[in-house]
């Protein structure tokens, strides 16, 4: 392959990386209105008055919206395919707000200061009520976060809300009872993962005007425009036809942009008003008026025989999604999907629970969704099992690790199309050193060193519900424009999509015009999510070009006045096999467009998989770990990857590097807290720390390809796989370094000093 | 107030507000690199030459800037470009919107620190925080820059 499978730089990464205006804020209209948002105090109240009255007096005060102003037809925020499984559980305004900073009411005014004035000048009444804050106090609490008649969900996800029950899942394959009471050995543990931010360095930012016919054109960072689109036309009760979703570049997501945080309040604005509107999120309101990954208790059992194979695998959830139920039902059950899998020498599997709506910040998706909570219970219990069992966690995963080919209870006579994960396994053993430094050395009076592991799965696309198109024209110069509308985020999708346009196409990078996202423009694309873009795009767009790569040799046959099967296409050339006559494909593109031709050839394809391929990783960690204040540096990492082939090895490679770094900043100490009232306290980065350089080590990233046969050039996911292992595998080492079995993250060195403690006793 | 600054080689004039941040004046005056991302003084993507030297850009008021000198990423393109096509190479922007701030801190550097280890490289760029990256990238990168490997 003279394209695919090279390290090719971003084609936005100069523009990107030297500061050019590219980003949503740097495109807003000039004059636009600025938005800010009065929100709630109070956990859980009902407003029992507002009065707005000597806040519109303030010159410059264009418009003040309450929930007396908005539609009353509720709609969900998450990013998903319709018919949406998330409850409709919102409005744009309500009389009921469900948690700390709430939306109250939306101003807008000509500048920020006198937006914020305006704000200082509304007067809110408000009877309060009693918050439902513990999660795990949730069901059957004497507070029902959503009593609301109108809430709809689109079909049965199992809520229950007058007991607070968002969704409720149970998968159950086999007798877990039964098959536990035959095992020889079991492990049972209940952990708690913890909520996260995303944390992207773009904060949530949208904006808006109306274009020359009137229709409402909304610039957005988003990963979902055409989600944007249906909720603005739900939500603002306008037609969709109406309303053009444009994403520019991207500062990051993470999952945090798959649910549409600010866009329906600059529509609202622009709709009302006529003019053009903007609203930028300030770090705090990231912090805590958005989304942040959905907080579990995850009860596991294990059950084993003393030949060392795992027989059961049962799971038992509780998920806390927060005042609204964004991704609640999916995110829960993805915890099962993609962990009951792994183990596939087992007789019976579940993965079953709630999840609960409570008066805290919205959980939403994070990238993992739902599989790093998982991984993080299910290895941690896979390796009490091999300590147990007293067998090298590394050979006791070789031993029951599912292979390529190779079925498992929850999908029942479907084989595992690709794994190298056995492979990668023994090379990260190889990597970190694994048979020399585990389990572990003590370095000196007080520092003890350690190594553990975990592996993890995640899927590539959604299997049967994900369907995205691409388009390919070739312009009448001989160029082509790749319109697509997934979102490249930062990840460099746009480049890698363009990269297998080129390889079919036979030409180079540099006469690939990459058009993406919007949705005026774009064909459909559920977004950039669930690890879908390099998978399912790219299957569309391979399909694409290959239809496109079937028309110039047709159109070309034709111009040379010979059959079909009688030419060939080199990227440049059309020409007969015979090499008598030939045309180039300038000249073809030439003809098609505005001679003789009189027919543009444009390559179209939509793409939806039946299956979801999982990329793996096998992930190392080595700590120190100081015996007198129990803390804990991690001095190395180490992740083998596999994701099918690798389309761009150095764009791979810095997901794999963003998201161990991620992972590790969950593993150690990203923790979103909450006060005593309900109020969020971790809304800076001084009491929300992610990690900075200096917190990291070393990290090492290797792949071990394997060939995905359903997958573009071999390839499956990459983006979101990669943030599950640091957790178990941190946890692991630590408990090899000093014995103390850290169960809710994140790990800190209180938890692990009074863990010590606690076995020293 | 009214203050008298060079921006990017050219002398202005600007009024500006007691309260007004240095990072808000720029923006408003076209520096659109200039990106707030938190509002503590932690991320640096802010991050300006003041006389020379990095500074955070939001957290000098602007009246404080009279009389200095500033520079921004759009005043030294050729060499943020000779850095950003290492970084690029790399892989490194990711996302690209911390990387001006970033490149100005790396280029500081670059005129300050004469063959720095990787601790000193860390130890200088610490405040420039990213997400995307993991900062393993940028590291590689900015050792290509300096020739330091």
């Amino acid at each position: 392959m003279r394209i695919v499978g090279k390290g090719i730089a971003k084609i936005d990464g100069m523009s990107i990386a030297t500061g050019k205006p590219v980003y949503t804020e740097d495109l807003a209209m000039a004059n636009s209105l600025i938005i800010k948002i009065l929100r709630s105090p109070h956990a859980f109240a009902r407003i029992i008055s507002i009065d707005t009255t000597n806040a519109e007096k303030v010159e410059g005060v264009e418009c003040i919206f309450t929930y007396k102003d908005v539609p009353q037809q509720r709609f969900t925020l998450a990013g998903q395919s319709y018919p949406e499984p998330s409850p409709y559980d919102r409005l744009i305004l309500e009389k009921v707000v469900r948690y700390v900073g709430d939306e109250v009411a939306i101003i807008a005014a000509v500048d920020e200061k006198i937006a914020l004035k305006a704000m200082g000048l509304i007067k809110v009444k408000y009877e309060l009520l009693e918050p439902v804050l513990n999660f795990e106090e949730a069901i059957g609490h004497s507070s029902i976060v959503h009593s609301e008649d109108d809430l709809h969900c689109n079909f049965n996800i199992g809520m229950n809300k007058n007991m607070n029950i968002v969704a409720s899942h149970k998968l159950e394959i086999g007798d877990v009872e039964e098959e536990l009471q035959k095992c020889d050995v079991v492990v049972e543990e209940t952990f708690y993962t913890q909520a996260n931010a995303h944390a992207m360095m773009e904060t949530y930012r949208a904006s808006s005007y109306l274009d020359h016919t009137g229709r409402l054109v909304v610039i957005s960072s988003t990963q979902i425009p055409f989600h944007v689109r249906r909720q603005l036309a739900r939500a603002l009760q306008i037609p969709a036809s109406k309303i053009r979703v444009i994403k520019p570049r991207i500062g990051g997501g993470f999952g945090g942009k798959q649910t549409s945080v600010v866009e329906i309040f600059t529509g609202m604005v622009t709709l009302k008003t006529g003019k053009p509107s903007i609203i930028v999120y300030d770090r705090k309101e990231t912090f805590s008026c958005t989304t942040s990954r959905h907080a579990m208790r995850l009860m596991v059992r294990l059950g084993a025989n003393k030949e060392g194979y795992i027989k059961v695998v049962d799971i038992q959830g509780l998920s806390d999604t927060g005042a609204y139920g964004e991704h609640a039902s999916t995110v829960f059950s993805v915890v099962g999907d993609k962990t009951l899998p792994l183990y596939n020498k087992t007789t019976a599997v579940r993965f079953m629970g709630n999840v609960v709506y409570t008066n805290k910040m919205p959980a939403g998706a994070f990238r993992g969704y739902g599989v790093t909570q998982g991984a993080f219970a299910l290895e941690s219990a896979v390796n009490m099992m091999a300590e147990k069992l007293a067998i090298d966690p590394t050979e006791f995963r070789l031993k029951n690790l599912i292979k390529a080919g190779e079925t498992c209870l929850t999908y029942k006579g479907k084989l595992l199309g690709s794994s190298s994960l056995h492979k990668c396994i023994e090379k990260g053993k190889e990597l970190i050193g694994w048979n020399a430094k585990f389990p572990a050395q003590v370095i000196s009076n007080n520092k003890v060193r350690a190594v553990g592991m975990a592996v993890t799965m995640q899927g590539s696309g959604i299997a049967g519900i994900d369907t995205a198109s691409a388009e390919i024209r070739l312009n009448d110069d001989g160029n082509f424009t790749l319109l697509i509308g997934s979102t490249d985020m930062g990840t460099g999708s746009d480049t890698i999509l363009a990269q297998m346009a080129a390889e079919i196409l036979e030409t180079s990078m540099e006469n690939i015009i990459v058009n993406a996202a919007d949705t005026d423009v774009s064909p459909y694309d559920p977004g950039s999510y669930a690890s879908s873009t390099t998978y399912v795009t790219g299957m569309a767009v391979v399909q694409a070009a290959e239809d496109l790569k079937q028309q110039i040799i047709e159109y070309g046959a034709r111009y040379l006045e010979t059959a079909t099967e009688e030419v060939e296409f080199d990227g440049q050339t059309i020409k007969t096999i015979e090499g008598d006559k030939s045309v180039s494909l300038e000249k073809l593109a030439e003809l098609q467009v505005l001679g003789a031709g009189k027919h543009q050839l444009v390559g179209n394809a939509t793409y939806g998989s039946p299956v979801s391929p999982p990329p793996f990783i096998a992930g190392f960690a080595e700590v120190e770990v100081d015996q007198e204040t129990g803390k804990v540096d991690v001095i190395d990492y180490v992740a083998v990857v596999d994701c099918g082939t690798v389309i761009n090895p150095n764009l791979a490679r810095i997901q794999v590097e963003g998201g161990i770094v991620q992972g590790i900043g969950m593993a150690m100490y990203e923790d979103v807290k909450y006060g005593g009232k309900g109020n969020l306290q971790t809304n800076t980065f001084m009491q929300y720390k992610i990690p900075c350089r200096k917190d990291i080590g070393n990290v090492k990233v290797a792949f071990v390809e394997s060939f995905e046969v359903t997958g573009p050039f071999g390839a499956k996911s990459i983006g979101e796989v990669v943030i599950n292992t640091p957790a178990p595998a941190i946890a692991h080492a630590v408990y090899n370094a000093v014995k103390a079995r850290i169960t809710t993250l994140p790990v800190t060195p209180e938890k692990v000093f009074m863990e010590m403690q606690k076995r020293a006793e | 107030m009214q203050i008298e600054v060079i921006v990017n080689h050219k002398k202005i004039s600007l009024k500006v507000e007691n309260n007004e941040f240095l990072s808000e004046t720029l923006r408003a005056h076209g520096m659109l690199s200039i990106r707030k991302g938190c509002d503590t003084t932690c991320c640096g993507l802010c991050s300006v030459w003041v006389d020379g030297k990095p500074t955070l850009s939001c957290a000098m008021l602007s009246f404080r800037a009279n009389g200095k000198t500033i520079t921004t990423i759009e005043g030294v393109q050729e060499e943020a470009k000779t850095f950003a096509e290492i970084l690029v190479a790399e892989g490194a922007e990711q996302c690209g919107f911390c990387s001006p701030g970033f490149i100005m801190t790396v280029l500081a550097m670059k005129n300050e620190l004469s063959n720095p280890t990787d601790s000193e490289i860390i130890h200088y760029l610490t405040g420039n925080l990213c997400r995307c990256t993991g900062y393993l990238g940028q590291l590689r990168a900015v050792k290509k820059y300096l020739g330091v490997l």
